[in-house]
């Protein structure tokens, strides 16, 4: 299975890409921890996160094909 | 409709979907837009333009020379001018037929209420967080739509908060996009991180659509939801919002709990140096999880009035006791506020991660300023 990440804001200057795919990631919670292993500043990033463009709170289960976008909070104006 | 009206409107009164019952919600609407800047004068212009019947500008800034790559209202010449003023000036010209409050002070909890009371709809144009909130938790307790709108690099955020499409969709706000505020050292504002003017230009003026269609009715807003702009890309991401479990959790419940609130320290802006004031105690003790410590020895008098305290003397202190308390906010009291402080130096340069302060003046200024406060009787 194959899920397609997408990072909003300062999360795609850490990660240097705008999207990427990862296989056989199963929750939300396992895709945390594999992101903030590959780019531990992360876990420092307040975000949000919405799977298939709805904003989720807790561990959700994820299929294959599912988006899950992850956006930080912007302040400037 | 006079003729000179219905001639500076016929654009839009003639669109369908638009007509005079649009143009006469517009005229009768007030509107406050927070920071006349890169948000705030795109948003203005169309405002004004479109005859939104009175509108407020709230900014205590001054134009600088740096600002005129997309602070689009402000002209060369304006450089060390008010920008409230500035714009107000120059909206009027846009559109005489409108009235326009310009309020060149500086938004703090103190005043917030009294100037965003009596607005229909309000528009967060500012550049902080701490503002951001403070706008946000204002408006939740008024029950007022705020429009918001902020850009980070090439990209933008809009999203219309306190305002329900119909009966059944939920009504959100910014506390349920991020309950806790992030730490500041890891998002840099335009001024260190840089932005192109065409950016803020897009973002108000998306924010300036969506007012529009909030005061008039006209089309979908967007109230569960955050639209995500890339300017690189040139795609917008839109996700739907529900309220959050946490939403509450820092929120001040009233406006005197608002009034108190101390949004500089919730949002990590303030200097962090060790003494804390009395107020600030009080708003920590409001928003975060807070142990004070007392250091007096047995004996010492007075007790600190409606403070929950942990006593550790001093002559018998060891660091090893507060391991326990790390995720806490830890605020050390003193009689005079001396000894707690050289404790508290000594402690941030034992555990520098921690939250450690010193409460300035100690217990016996305290008490002093809950005497002021009223509290006792």
């Amino acid at each position: 299975m194959t899920i397609h990440i997408l990072f909003f804001g300062q999360l795609a200057e850490v990660t240097h890409v705008s999207s990427m795919q990862l296989d056989d990631i199963h929750d939300t919670d396992i895709l945390a921890v594999t992101l903030q292993g590959r780019f531990p500043i992360m876990a420092s990033i307040e975000t949000l996160v919405a799977v298939n463009r709805k904003v989720i709170r807790e561990k959700t289960e994820l299929n294959d094909g599912d988006t899950v976008a992850i956006l930080p909070p912007f302040s400037g104006g | 409709m006079a003729g000179d009206l219905f001639e500076r409107y016929n654009r839009q009164t003639i669109l369908q979907g638009w007509g005079f019952p649009a143009q006469e919600c517009l005229q009768k609407a007030r509107v406050l837009v927070l920071g006349a800047g890169g948000l705030g004068c795109p948003a203005l212009q169309y405002l004004a333009a479109a005859g939104v019947g009175h509108i407020g500008i709230i900014d205590f800034d001054v134009i600088e020379l740096s600002n005129l790559q997309r602070q689009t209202l402000y002209t060369t010449a304006e450089i060390g001018m008010k920008k409230a003023d500035c714009a107000a000036e120059r909206i009027i010209a846009i559109n005489p037929e409108i009235t326009v409050t310009s309020i060149p002070v500086r938004l703090t909890a103190s005043n917030a209420i009294k100037l965003i009371r009596g607005y229909d709809v309000v528009l967060d144009g500012t550049d902080n967080f701490a503002t951001r909130y403070m706008i946000n938790d204002a408006c939740v307790l008024l029950g007022i739509p705020l429009i918001y709108g902020a850009v980070y690099g090439y990209e933008g955020q809009v999203s219309v908060f306190n305002y329900a499409q119909d009966a059944t969709s939920p009504v959100v706000n910014y506390r349920d996009l991020f309950p806790v505020p992030p730490d500041p050292e890891y998002v840099p504002s335009c001024n260190e991180a840089g932005v192109i003017g065409v950016l803020p230009g897009i973002i108000g003026t998306m924010q300036a659509a969506e007012a529009l269609k909030v005061i008039t009715g006209v089309g979908q807003v967007l109230s569960d939801s955050l639209l995500s702009y890339n300017l690189l890309t040139q795609t917008s991401y839109v996700i739907s919002i529900t309220p959050h479990p946490d939403r509450q959790m820092n929120c001040p419940v009233d406006v005197t709990a608002f009034e108190r609130f101390n949004y500089d320290w919730f949002c990590h802006s303030a200097d962090l140096s060790c003494e804390i004031t009395a107020d600030t105690l009080e708003s920590l003790l409001v928003a975060n999880d807070v142990v004070v410590i007392d250091i007096r020895e047995a004996g010492e008098e007075p007790v600190a009035t409606y403070l929950q305290t942990l006593k550790l003397p001093g002559s018998r202190f060891t660091p090893e006791a507060l391991i326990d308390l790390k995720e806490k906010d830890i605020v050390i009291v003193c009689q005079t506020g001396k000894r707690s402080l050289k404790l508290c130096r000594v402690l941030r340069t034992k555990f520098p991660e921690w939250s450690i302060f010193s409460l300035s003046g100690g217990v016996l200024n305290w008490n002093l300023h809950q005497l002021s406060q009223g509290i006792l009787k």
